[in-house]
């Protein structure tokens, strides 16, 4: 048998959603009704929406822990929580942002988005996308477990030694952290495998990479660095693991064990990972500002390469959070330097989109009110971070509210604006109806002052030298307007999410009606209806170049896009296999039913970090048999996926 | 059109006054990292305001651009109606904002840098000779100062209040007994970790007398609101004397009261803390030899007053939950004893 | 765009090689755990360089190449089996695939013992000291690796024996063997950091 003797020649036809080709592909595709589809779909707008969902449940979850620090800080000596309570509201709530809400939705985006933007069917690796987001969930739940039983997280999410061993810390507080960030370390680590390769080969033919969307860049940056910094500190909570249970020295001081190899592996990790979390979030900007400017984004190539740089230079600064350790100071300054340069693409990025407005068409809508918004925003963040950039001035705001300020407003500035932002633009894609305006900017007006008062006096606070970290603060330092200033207005950014949340349940069902494409925007998810069929495209475009529904306007090349008209693919649940750089097609791939594997591996795992948790030797066999037997199943070569030569007849 | 350029150069210059303003009034707060009393904080202070200033530049200039380019908006607006398809366009002149914004952040970032590294290397150590030393090793919660040096009858210690003389650069070595902790005095200098298994240094110095207060700048876990201490500049003579009286055991009481809580004293607090000069030799808390000579108590939470030594002693973990001082259930008559004896400490 | 034209181009239906999803799956996991052996190597020569306790490894620490050099020869050829049974199904050779996977298999388990007799002759153990602790938790997390690599060839040789794969349908193979080859490349980094590395200072 030769190739030839398993290849075929893809219909080339043009039709429309509403035919019978669209109503064969619908029944290939859909997923079926009831618990078991629901539990064991594969399709990745399902998915994506599921991880939006989740992490905005989070979000909320985690606001409140902020709201009741918030309380307990708005006056000096005030007893609302106890300090242990306290200890653990603000670990649970860095924990929560930072690792349940931050990076799980802006997957969410991307995993929805993705296939749409990029003309194909659905992501590269459809189980282990519906793996990657139980996985997410069931981690979730682990770590909010040890919360709700008085056992979560007290040493802060950077969890530093030897606080966080045994003899400080001798409740299962730690270990819940240490075993429930592996746990969500592996739905990061497969969603960031999914992304990697439906970027390489799952896209429409002529989807070259000088042709990605910003969206393409900035997910796949961040999954690329996420793969090589998750292990380190996955790694490193496995140790604190083991040293807290096993006995092993890795930190322990008195059997040769440094506290610092925790630092360092943990900021290995961190520091790529903030940029992770903020990365995918400026390329929503990148793809929506320029609708509302009526432009292509200025400087697409640059900004592309900037978000590149970020991330490989973000590898490099990671000692920025480790001036005070007493490093020698050519190490330090070393590490001074690059955390100067990576301002520099940034700045390439906050350029671009001054320059898209200034010279655009600029239109108000809540969503582009979220994006310009944005740009200042992270001005500010960015401004703050190259000031606590400097060794002998970080020696001065480390561990101050300078720093919070400063990474709330890159947290808050950088991922939660656009997400906003990004919401109000897609929503009409997912549901098929728009968000309602008017409400919108009462949204966005209130998340707006109510972010910037809440959290600009910060930077105002630890100037004034007030520790982070504290459950309380003497009266007499000139701490007490401040705070109180910040937690009146955390409450009012609060309620700008509260009418997020209001706008979004009421558009669901009584939003306007949207068409395929509200905004007239320019990429490939906006050819198809709103929302899209199952199958995505009823036949596979053709993509001429980065723009591809304006390119009849902008006349720039000679080619067109063909999106009516293109590859049928439809013996089966198929698409179209590219080759990496030029997008030729060279393949066509056979997509997977949905499965129940997926979520059974999960609830392996769960159980296998439950018996780790509680160290039942019989749990963890149990978990570790049924994980290898739902992989087996999973893995099988079958015939329908092209895996398994066809039996002989 | 020019009307909306001057409105919104208006606001900057506004914007930029509202936020410049209260940051010189922050100065004169205790903790304040905008004042500097030392010559180890004074570049880093000038180095603090230049970043500062820089940084509120360009959120300025930012913000500005982003209002005239909203502003400046050609006439008619577009908006998104059924009407058919809106304009697209590509206007040439785009990619001129990224050249020269990235060369203007490119050169204030390389001059900050420079200044940043003249700064780090200036600090680094004292200029001046001599000099004292001292050993600070952070406890939770609570700091041990030990006074070393030759020759070993000049040696002392105590806890949570660092006396030194005035102008005279002091080496500081940081130890740890348990976790990480940070020394930092804001107006005196930065913050140095200390950290167990790892001897890091560090040094201050005052221009002129007066008490500085220092908190613990690292998570060490429940307390850490609570690990503050303070660094008091004495004129040279001052700092003589007092060093000279710190060294004194403490002497034996008087009165039948102070001497009846003196043994009280020994029995229920000596396996925790020491006195000179008598039989408590603890080393899990701090030295009170000549407690009542210090400002504050429980590492600067309370006023060193009879009252509240009183009430430390009757619920420490009332004030201070979590801390490793427990709940001794004395009596009151006990109470009143011991700090009848504790008022001798001077 | 005649390039990209679809018509009249034959485009393989299904998995085969580096055109699966599959195989740049493995890849990018590759990436990732060897991400992990490189963190735990600088966890090692990091402790090494900053300990303060004495002599690194410590009195009684020292790995001997006894066991581990012929170890790793048998690992070496444990891929190279793989490599060939691979090498065979390419040309359509179900028996010989069979038989490389087979050798891998046991040569594996060998390598999996070996190691397990030479855990068991150490005189510290992970709780003894931070060098035990290293080198447990590295050779340990290698173990885990290679065992999960011992599954996938067991499989690989029951669906190789199920006649499943031919010249085109053999993704499994490729994926795997790919795992493979990673889990004694990611040995011989190992090997060199704790066998050799203490020869060389």
């Amino acid at each position: 048998m030769t190739v030839a003797d398993y290849s075929r020649e893809p219909r080339i036809l043009a039709e429309s959603y509403d035919s019978p080709l669209a109503e064969r592909l619908k029944t290939l595709w859909e997923t079926k009704p009831g618990i078991i589809g629901w539990l064991s779909t594969v399709d990745h707008k399902e998915i994506g929406i599921r991880y939006i969902v989740t992490s905005f449940a989070f979000l909320v979850l985690g606001g409140i822990e902020a709201l009741i620090v918030r309380l307990q800080l708005a006056q000096p000596e005030q007893s609302v929580v106890t300090p242990t309570q306290y200890n653990e509201l603000f670990s649970m709530h860095g924990v929560t942002m930072i690792f349940l809400y931050a990076l799980p939705v802006l997957s969410g985006f991307s995993n929805y988005l993705w296939p749409l933007i990029l003309g194909s069917r659905d992501m590269a690796l459809p189980r282990l996308n519906a793996f990657s987001y139980w996985t997410f969930l069931f981690s979730g739940l682990f770590l909010y477990a040890g919360f709700a039983i008085g056992a979560g997280p007290n040493d802060g999410w950077f969890n530093y030694v030897p606080y966080a061993l045994k003899p400080f810390n001798p409740g299962p507080s730690q270990d819940f952290y240490a075993l429930g960030f592996i746990f969500f370390g592996l739905s990061v680590t497969a969603g960031g495998i999914n992304f990697m390769v439906t970027a390489l080969r799952t896209r429409a033919p002529g989807m070259s990479i000088n042709r990605f969307p910003m969206m393409i860049w900035g997910t796949l940056t961040a999954n690329a660095g996420n793969l090589l910094a998750v292990p380190s500190v996955s790694l490193a909570f496995f140790m604190l693991w083991t040293d807290r249970q096993f006995g092993t020295h890795f930190f322990n001081v008195e059997a040769g064990g440094q506290p610092l190899l925790w630092q360092h592996l943990f900021w290995m990790f961190g520091h790529p990972w903030v940029y992770a979390i903020v990365l995918p979030a400026m390329s929503i900007v990148s793809d929506g500002l320029p609708v509302f400017c009526r432009r292509p984004l200025v400087g697409h190539t640059a900004v592309a390469l900037a978000t590149v740089i970020t991330m490989i230079i973000g590898f490099g600064v990671w000692v920025h959070h480790m001036f005070a350790t007493g490093l020698p100071n050519l190490a330090m300054s070393f590490f001074n330097a690059a955390s100067f340069v990576i301002v520099i693409p940034s700045a390439v990025s906050v350029f671009a989109w001054v320059a898209t407005i200034w010279t655009g068409r600029f239109i108000y809508a809540t969503a582009s009110l979220f994006f310009v918004s944005f740009i200042w925003l992270f001005v500010i963040g960015g401004v703050s971070g190259f000031l606590t950039g400097s060794v002998p001035v970080d020696w001065q705001v480390t561990d101050t509210y300078f720093v919070v300020g400063h990474i709330h407003y890159v947290l808050i500035g950088i991922n939660v604006f656009p997400v906003v932002g990004g919401l109000y633009l897609w929503f009409p894609k997912m549901t098929g109806r728009m968000l309602n305006e008017r409400l919108g900017r009462w949204n966005f007006w209130t998340m707006f002052l109510g972010f910037n008062l809440g959290f600009f006096p910060m930077h105002i606070s630890g100037l004034m030298g007030m520790p982070r970290r504290v459950y309380t603060y003497p009266d007499g330092l000139g701490w007490n307007t401040v705070n109180l200033v910040t937690t009146i207005g955390a409450f009012i950014f609060a309620i700008g999410v509260l009418l997020l949340v209001i706008n979004v349940l009421v558009s669901r069902k009584h939003g306007r009606i949207a068409g395929p494409n509200p905004w007239d925007a320019s990429n490939l998810e906006w050819s198809t209806p709103s929302p899209p069929p199952p199958y995505n495209f009823v036949v596979l475009p053709t993509v001429a170049s980065r723009h591809p529904l304006w390119e009849d306007r902008l006349n720039e090349t000679e080619g067109r896009s063909t999106i009516h008209e293109g590859a049928v693919l439809d013996h089966g649940k198929e698409t179209l296999g590219v080759s990496p750089l030029d997008a030729i097609p060279d393949a066509i791939l056979k997509m997977p039913h949905d499965s129940i594997m997926p979520l059974c591996l999960s609830l392996s795992l769960m159980v296998l970090f439950v018996g780790l948790l509680l160290k039942t030797g019989w749990l963890i066999g149990l978990a570790l048999l049924a994980g290898c037997i739902f992989s087996l199943i999973w893995l099988w070569p079958r015939v329908s996926q092209g895996q398994r030569r066809e039996p002989a007849t | 059109m020019a009307q909306n350029r001057t409105v919104a150069k208006a606001l900057a210059a506004l914007g930029g006054v509202i936020v410049c303003a209260p940051l010189t009034a922050l100065a004169d707060r205790p903790m304040s990292v905008l004042r500097s009393a030392g010559p180890k904080g004074d570049p880093v202070l000038q180095l603090n305001w230049g970043l500062l200033a820089i940084s509120i530049l360009v959120v300025v200039i930012i913000g500005t651009l982003l209002v005239l380019a909203l502003s400046r908006q050609p006439q008619p607006r577009l908006a998104f109606d059924a009407r058919g398809p809106l304009p697209v366009s590509r206007p040439a002149g785009g990619i001129t904002w990224i050249y020269v914004g990235i060369g203007l952040t490119a050169l204030t970032l390389l001059g900050s840098l420079v200044w940043s590294m003249v700064v780090l290397a200036n600090v680094a150590v004292p200029s001046g000779k001599g000099g004292l030393e001292l050993q600070v090793i952070g406890h939770q919660w609570w700091w041990q100062v030990n006074y070393i040096g030759d020759p070993i009858s000049r040696r002392f210690t105590t806890a949570n209040e660092i006396h030194i003389p005035v102008g005279v650069p002091v080496r500081i070595t940081l130890k740890s007994a348990d976790v990480i902790h940070s020394f930092w005095v804001p107006a005196l200098s930065g913050k140095t970790d200390l950290i167990p298994g790892q001897t890091n240094t560090t040094w201050i110095e005052a221009r002129e007398a007066g008490t500085y207060r220092g908190q613990c700048g690292e998570y060490c876990g429940a307390q850490h609101a609570h690990m503050a201490f303070s660094v008091v500049a004495d004129p040279p003579a001052t700092f003589d004397a007092w060093w000279q009286a710190q060294l004194a055991d403490s002497p034996p009481p008087t009165d039948d009261s102070a001497k009846a809580g003196k043994i009280a004293f020994v029995r229920r607090c000596g396996s925790c803390h020491t006195v000179r000069g008598t039989d408590a030799g603890g080393i899990y808390g701090p030295d009170l030899t000549h407690l009542t000579q210090r400002a504050t108590i429980a590492a600067g939470v309370l006023p060193n007053t009879p009252g509240h030594r009183g009430a430390w002693i009757a619920d420490p973990q009332g004030i201070k939950p979590g801390s490793q001082m427990p709940v001794l259930s004395l009596s009151g008559p006990e109470i009143a004893a011991i700090q009848a004896y504790l008022a001798t400490l001077k | 765009m005649t390039d990209l034209s679809l018509e009249e181009r034959q485009l393989l239906v299904g998995s085969m090689g580096q055109r699966s999803t599959g195989w740049w799956a493995v890849l990018f996991i590759i990436l990732t755990e060897a991400a992990i052996f490189a963190f735990l190597q600088f966890s090692y020569y990091y402790i090494a360089v900053q300990q303060t306790l004495g002599t690194w490894p410590p009195p009684g620490g020292k790995a001997e190449l006894t066991l581990s050099l012929p170890n790793t020869i048998i690992l070496l050829l444990s891929s190279v089996a793989a490599w060939w049974g691979e090498h065979s199904i390419k040309r359509g050779n179900r028996l010989m695939l069979s038989v490389g996977l087979a050798v891998a298999l046991v040569l594996g388990c060998v390598f999996a013992v070996i190691q397990g007799f030479e855990w068991s002759n150490k005189h510290f153990t992970y709780a003894t000291h931070t060098y035990g602790s290293l080198y447990y938790v590295i050779t340990g997390f290698h173990m885990a690796h290679l065992i999960v690599g011992l599954v996938a060839l067991a499989a690989m040789l029951v669906w190789s024996l199920l006649g499943y794969f031919n010249a085109v349908r053999h993704t499994a193979i490729s994926t795997g063997a790919l795992y493979w080859h990673f889990v004694d490349a990611v040995w011989l980094t190992i090997f060199f950091t704790l066998y050799i590395m203490p020869y060389l200072r």
